[in-house]
């Protein structure tokens, strides 16, 4: 039994999107983004395709599955999938901007930060997420975000994408039966 | 997702998700030897204990370096199997193994079945990395996988195994897995080097390797050991290379397409014919790679997470 | 001191007795066996009821392990073995160390069954000097010191010459040659039958003809020197069936089978079990089915345990270098009913493998309840349901296949020239 509120409509997901390209044309240097598996790849790609309208260059992309950099491997029960990581763009002295759906405890961007360093030394990385709920365990700040909510912990934020889930959308479920 | 067996004893222990799970947790870190650090953290603080009872150059090698790109501390135990034979007991070896308390095992012997013994006994995880003349499961899920990068399907392939079948683990574990996975097997050799009951499998059996050549996709040769080289069993190298041996003559009529593979180390002029390994068609230095990602796929997947 | 077995039922097929009769016995003879129930006081009583009560079993094929390999068994614990078993006489084979090759150590195994004083025990004296195959042993003064027979059981006897001479020169001292029918270069390697499991295991295996090509030269030899041979644990359907051939012929031949080998089949091996690691190796269901229907005919002589005792050590080091033998003088009964449960076997031809059968074909005291024979008794209760659990047997080994397994029959008393020797 799951209570779900809307949170973002895609349009308004659209709108983040593009505030975000502004910032990132205005800085007027050439950036990789860098989708975190899965949902932050295609996220990744909405915003590549807004920084490309606004400074006519097309933005590198690549996408990282962090599992094997997670701190709870040894934790977990369950092995988690290892999906393809593809970085197809020298990451030495390459300003990188990591995308990701949800910030939460912080540990995913942990992970993703020593993921991309063991591809060379990027000249920065920065963070762009659709929501912030708060929660951290990590001392770890998004640079670029969408949206900036509160949430208690039996609430689990679902963004939704049209390639893996059908439509866009971010909705706030609070699901007691979710492990998270 | 897990799978659904607790060690790696032979393509038997494995149901098709598995070896789907496999091959693409394989596929997915193959791009972790491409970096410039080559090593993940996934195994940080596991210890993976390498008993080859048996020599071996490039399979430990390759479950070594897979054990350290995912930051597995390795431990060489080798002990020859005489030392073995001479009294020590396999089990003292086994509580001595034991005691160390290590994550996973992966084991080489030349008695066929040690790898299970050693599974009864200890807790962790077992990999049979070749056990006598039984299952080498590691071999065909890299072949497995070599196949598939190049044909990019593995239904309804033919797939030929030529050489000595009766004393291949090779063959056997490949003969399961392709045969599982869809494959039409068939082994082609000298009567002398056929198995008994080799009517068990689903395969065809040839003993004219020049029957099974023009309609398959795929050739794996086996590798004649020189060292336990059976002179009832046939004889001599150059007899064999003549008419076992894969050459211009016998490749006549291969397709233009097909793929060669050899597990290694290949016995030029025997198996193979120079000319014939350097050419196009010869997969095997793939194989060694792919060798290295299906041992990480499956350290990462048998070891660490708690148990369910 | 007497003793009396009353209310029991009785099969004794020396006699063709079948009924309930009681046993009478004296001074460690029977001194009749009766319909009446009468008795003065002076008799000890077993009351029998329900159970049967049948001559002593006698196992033709065990190896005692002593002298030389005391950790695996010896001659105390093999008595406590057998007799747990029901047998009252064995035979065990001369690949001790030393080898039992001449009369000193024949004498020193009996002087040591005298000490264990338990059953009847029978050394065969070895055929060739050190097992070697090479020279032939002193038959004739290890018959004189008490040896039932000469073989060289577990090293097959590859010299076709030695094997022809050594079946003429034990003709001249009237004992039987024992052949462990092997073609060792045909069995090279091998450690289990060569077929689907062999392969599945990746196994080196041990073809059937490896056993029958040697059983048939044997077989021309016996007819050759016209001299007794006995054939030990034939395991295949064409062995059998050329034994089956070679006695319509008249040739003097004997054999033998194991329970394993009419119960177990490679299967057995599965999971590298190795102590259903023996030799000769456990076949098809096709040979268990041709071994059953020889013993039911009388093809085959008798049932011999092969009893062959191994420690864990030597057992749990892997299949192909365990090794070969399993122990089976206490399972043989309950496993053999299995047969009769089955009613693929009689049960008085079951009995009488065991006890009159051995007993002709070694010319040995014991196997029947006639007037004056040794008292040698074996009460069981053929319905109670047992568990095989290798920690209890008597045994110093635990090498059995069948652990575990859930059997019918259950030896009650032994009784050895009158006295009672086990009782569980």
């Amino acid at each position: 039994m799951a209570e779900t509120k809307l949170l973002m409509t895609e349009e308004q997901m659209d709108q983040v999107f593009l505030e975000m390209a502004r910032k990132v044309a205005a800085n007027g240097e050439d950036v990789a983004l860098i989708g975190i598996r899965s949902r932050g790849v295609p996220l990744a790609h909405w915003l590549a395709k807004h920084v490309e309208t606004l400074t006519k260059r097309t933005p590198k992309l690549g996408a990282l599955d962090i599992n094997l950099y997670r701190d709870d491997l040894s934790e977990v029960g369950e092995h988690p999938v290892i999906k393809e990581t593809d970085i197809p763009f020298k990451v030495e002295g390459t300003g990188i901007i990591l995308v990701d759906d949800v910030l939460y405890t912080g540990r995913t961007i942990r992970a993703a930060m020593d993921a991309i360093v063991d591809f060379g030394r990027p000249k920065y990385v920065r963070l762009a997420v659709l929501v912030d709920r708060g929660w951290r365990e990590l001392p770890i700040q998004a640079d670029y975000t969408g949206k900036k909510i509160e949430t208690t912990a039996d609430e689990v934020v679902k963004v939704m994408v049209k390639e893996l889930d059908g439509k866009n959308e971010v909705v706030l479920k609070k699901d007691f039966s979710k492990r998270f | 997702m897990n799978l659904s067996t607790h060690h790696i004893l032979g393509v038997e222990d494995l149901n098709n998700q598995d070896v789907e799970l496999i091959l693409k947790t394989a596929e997915n870190l193959k791009e972790i030897s491409l970096r410039p650090v080559k090593k993940v953290p996934a195994l940080r603080g596991k210890t993976i204990l390498l008993c080859f009872f048996e020599p071996s150059t490039r399979t430990r090698a390759s479950f070594e370096m897979a054990a350290k790109r995912l930051s597995a501390d390795t431990l060489n135990f080798s002990a020859s199997d005489s030392a073995i034979n001479k009294g020590e007991s396999l089990l003292d070896t086994v509580r001595n193994l034991q005691a160390m308390d290590p994550d996973l095992l992966v084991v080489r012997h030349g008695f066929s079945g040690i790898p299970h013994l050693l599974a009864r006994a200890v807790r962790c995880p077992v990999i049979n990395a070749g056990d006598g003349l039984h299952e080498h499961p590691t071999q065909a899920l890299l072949d497995l996988l070599t196949i598939q990068n190049i044909k990019k399907k593995i239904k309804g392939l033919n797939v030929a195994i030529i050489g000595d079948i009766a004393h291949s683990r090779v063959a056997r574990s490949n003969i399961l897995l392709l045969t599982k996975m869809g494959v039409k097997v068939s082994v082609a050799g000298p009567a002398s080097m056929m198995p008994a009951a080799i009517d068990q499998y689903d395969v065809e059996v040839a003993y004219d390797i020049r029957e099974v050549i023009p309609k398959a996709d795929v050739i794996m040769m086996l590798r004649i050991q020189r060292e336990r080289q059976d002179a009832c069993r046939f004889p001599s190298l150059r007899e064999y290379a003549r008419f076992f041996g894969l050459n211009k003559q016998t490749m006549k009529d291969a397709k233009k397409d097909v793929v060669i593979m050899h597990p290694g180390p290949v016995n030029r002029g025997v198996e193979i014919a120079p000319e014939i390994a350097d050419s196009p068609h010869s997969v095997i230095l793939d194989q060694v790679t792919n060798g290295v990602a299906v041992r990480m796929a499956l350290l990462y997947l048998l070891c660490g997470g708690k148990e369910i | 001191m007497k003793l009396a077995v009353l209310n029991g039922h009785v099969i004794d097929p020396s006699q063709n007795l079948d009924g309930n009769y009681t046993v009478l016995i004296e001074d460690g003879v029977i001194r009749d066996v009766t319909a009446s129930k009468k008795l003065d006081d002076r008799y000890q009583v077993i009351d029998a009821k329900g159970a049967m009560v049948t001559p002593g079993f006698i196992d033709v094929h065990t190896h005692l392990r002593d002298p030389g390999f005391e950790h695996r068994e010896d001659i105390e614990s093999g008595s406590k073995a057998a007799a747990a078993g029901g047998f009252t006489t064995i035979l065990c084979m001369a690949n001790t160390n030393p080898v039992n090759d001449n009369a000193s150590v024949t004498e020193m195994i009996l002087k040591r069954a005298k000490e264990a004083g338990l059953v009847n025990i029978f050394p065969v004296g070895a055929l060739s000097k050190g097992l070697k195959g090479e020279e032939m042993a002193e038959i004739g003064e290890m018959v004189h010191a008490g040896c039932v027979a000469i073989s060289d059981d577990g090293m097959p006897v590859m010299n076709g010459r030695l094997m022809r001479h050594a079946l003429e020169y034990a003709k001249t001292f009237k004992v039987p040659v024992i052949t462990h029918a092997e073609d060792l270069t045909l069995s090279a390697g091998g450690s289990m039958h060569e077929g689907r499991v062999s392969t599945a295991l990746g196994l080196e295996g041990i073809p059937a003809v490896a056993e029958e090509s040697m059983i048939q030269r044997d077989l021309l030899l016996a007819q050759l020197t016209g001299h007794h041979l006995h054939v030990a644990h034939v395991s295949t359907r064409r062995g059998i069936e050329m034994i089956r051939r070679a006695k319509a012929e008249g040739v003097r031949v004997t054999c033998e089978v194991t329970p394993h080998h009419l119960t177990l089949t490679d299967e057995a091996c599965l999971k590298y079990n190795a102590n259903a690691k023996v030799n000769p190796p456990l076949r098809t269901p096709s040979d268990c089915e041709a071994l059953i229907t020889a013993l039911d005919d009388g093809t085959a002589d008798c049932i011999a345990t092969d009893h062959a005792p191994h420690s864990q050590d030597e057992k749990l080091t892997g299949f192909g270098c365990a090794n070969m033998g399993l122990i089976g003088m206490e399972t043989a009964l309950p496993v053999c009913l299995k047969l009769v449960g089955e009613k693929k076997l009689s049960l008085k031809r079951l009995i009488e493998s065991l006890t009159t059968g051995p007993a002709k074909i070694f010319a040995l005291p014991g196997g029947g309840f006639k007037k004056g024979s040794p008292a040698d008794v074996t009460i069981f209760d053929p319905a109670r349901e047992v568990t095989v659990q290798s920690e209890n047997f008597s045994s110093k080994s635990r090498n059995t296949p069948w652990e575990g397994m859930k059997l019918k029959g259950k030896v009650l008393f032994t009784v050895c020239a009158g006295r009672v020797v086990w009782e569980s």
